[in-house]
């Protein structure tokens, strides 16, 4: 049961090879913009076709390359949300959403009231998709997508089109009513907290290619990748070196720290998480890594601050973010030394 | 004051455009579905072609097809006896190869300019492609459609050349408004011919009056 993919597509320039299966309900697709996350949408909708490869939908071929099938899109029966909702912009609220059905307009009718219902939409079936906000021309465009009942749901980018006010309180009405929904869901972002608020299973593209394929609260924990964290938003990452068999050396920051057992060969990168970094006037280490620091500057933000610190003994180095709360930053006397405290939860290493 | 140069040239203008305004939008859908960029260039390039040549020779090619004595025009005449040479249906047909590549060219640019975006998402909704045409592809191009028609009509009722020579000019059957200008002016009636140039020039400016509305409405819908 499930989506599962394995397609490629060469173009001018890029090249798509994506594989992942969908082990749970709700599947987040991520990555930056133009790692072909959308492209992948629209091979799996069928509007674009790929070279190679299968794509498996609930136990149904909807392509194979080397059976040659290829299932028409009007055929694969998949609910698709386009980034901008593509409503047709000559059609009124209730064309747009009942275009898909054939019938006689009485028989369309209960239908139609019931995604007007689903989607608060009542007052608006005679206006065109211009005389709506974005949030009511998102609701017209799942109504429309919904409304023949399609075995999967497809969002592309669902609130890339919208203000960043809209957006948060639209998350949350679009993820409880989704969650109603209980059908198999595949959104694509590029927005962290969406895929992690939404999604719990994820595939993660970078440059065309699926890296990782797992759990989104795994992946979030342990994004084994470089690239991966960067777009999980780790800050701060340094390559790393083996001074002696259990020392290692953070190039970037010149902090170099003891392990106990040896790492995997594969991991060339530490990061560290910035919520778990510990900044205080204590030079006393109960295990963890310490080191004397210089503040480079410090940024108030809503919920939080934003500190810059340095390696006091290698100011030619890269800079450590932190977050610190609001509370605890009274107890800091940034007038004494300083000392950053890494503690292991604080570390994650990187291929 | 004849009146039958003006009802020959609206009927013949009317005729040809409704023609051309089917097959216009049709090979304009055609050669944007067909994915062989070789093939396509070719076909854009026949429907095209009209545009560039002389009426003239538009007329002499017409003749190479329906003249009595070629294959075409024999089979019409023999089979069928249909006798298009110097028939008013031969202004209609000179109309219509003149005036075609401006509808064609109109529509296909009117197809182009629809975000592609709305056919892909007609298609997962499972429209069927005739479907779509007709219910966003078509209605959508509308405006542009629509300034393809009235090309079309201004240019069938001012077509001359092709039709001197496949239709003749003959009074109350093939002289249409342009026919009866150079016919009058030959003949030194200067102002008979003043007399049907205001008459095209009215029926010109109606018309892209009318199409004007009618596309400024389509556009402002949901404004």
């Amino acid at each position: 049961m499930g989506l599962e993919v394995g397609i490629r597509k060469r173009l001018k320039g890029f090249s798509l090879d994506v594989s992942f299966k969908n082990q749970g309900l709700h599947l987040g697709i991520f990555g930056a913009s133009g790692s072909g996350k959308s492209m992948t949408l629209k091979c799996i909708a069928g509007i674009i076709d790929p070279d190679e490869g299968r794509i498996v939908l609930n136990d149904k071929v909807l392509f194979d390359s080397e059976r040659n099938i290829n299932i028409k899109p009007q055929k694969r029966n998949i609910g698709y949300l386009f980034q901008n909702y593509a409503l047709f912009p000559h059609l009124t609220v209730e064309d747009n959403i009942t275009i898909s059905l054939n019938g006689k307009k009485e028989d369309i009718k209960p239908k139609l009231e019931e995604m007007i219902k689903l989607f608060k939409l009542e007052g608006l079936e005679r206006k065109y998709p211009k005389q709506l906000s974005g949030g009511q021309q998102q609701r017209v465009a799942l109504a429309r997508a919904i409304i023949k009942n399609p075995d999967i749901l497809v969002l592309d980018e669902p609130f890339s089109a919208l203000d960043s006010h809209l957006k948060e309180s639209l998350e949350v009405e679009l993820f409880e009513l989704l969650k109603t929904y209980n059908k198999e869901v595949v959104l694509v972002t590029h927005n962290r907290e969406e895929v992690y608020k939404f999604c719990d299973y994820m595939v993660f593209l970078d440059e065309g290619k699926s890296i990782i394929n797992e759990n989104t609260k795994e992946i979030f924990n342990s994004p084994k990748y470089y690239s991966v964290s960067k777009l999980l938003g780790y800050n701060n990452i340094s390559e790393i070196q083996y001074l002696t068999n259990n020392t290692l050396k953070a190039t970037k920051w010149g902090i170099s720290y003891k392990i106990e057992t040896k790492l995997n060969d594969e991991f060339s990168f530490i990061a560290l998480r910035d919520n778990e970094l510990i900044l205080n006037n204590v030079p006393i280490s109960h295990g963890e890594i310490v080191i004397e620091v210089a503040v480079l500057d410090v940024i108030e933000s809503i919920n939080h601050y934003d500190l810059l610190v340095k390696n006091a003994s290698f100011i030619q180095g890269d800079s450590i973010s932190l977050k610190v709360d609001k509370n605890t930053i009274e107890n800091i006397n940034f007038k004494e030394n300083l000392f950053l405290h890494i503690a292991n939860e604080a570390i994650v290493y990187l291929k | 004051m004849e009146i039958s140069p003006i009802l020959i040239s609206l009927k013949t203008a009317t005729v040809a455009t409704f023609f051309t305004f089917i097959f216009g939008v049709i090979a304009a859908k055609l050669v944007l579905d067909i994915k062989s960029e070789r093939i396509k260039a070719v076909l854009d390039t026949v429907f095209t072609i009209p545009l560039v040549l002389p009426p003239t020779v538009i007329g002499f090619l017409l003749l190479l097809i329906f003249g009595v004595k070629r294959p075409i025009g024999r089979f019409l005449l023999e089979f069928m006896g249909i006798r298009i040479i110097f028939s008013w249906q031969a202004t209609v047909i000179a109309a219509f190869v003149i005036a075609f590549p401006l509808m064609y060219r109109t529509a296909k640019g009117a197809f182009e300019q629809v975000d592609e975006n709305l056919i892909l998402a007609a298609r997962t909704l499972g429209m069927s492609e005739m479907k779509i045409f007709f219910k966003i592809l078509l209605p959508l191009a509308s405006p542009g459609v629509l300034g393809g028609v009235i090309l079309s009509f201004a240019r069938a009722l001012g077509e001359f050349g092709a039709t001197a020579m496949i239709a003749g000019n003959i009074e109350n059957k093939t002289r249409t408004l342009p026919l009866a200008i150079y016919s009058e002016v030959a003949a030194g009636n200067m102002n008979q011919a003043a007399y049907y140039v205001i008459v095209v020039l009215a029926i010109s400016f109606v018309v892209i009056l009318l199409m004007n509305y009618f596309s400024r409405k389509q556009i402002t819908k949901g404004n």
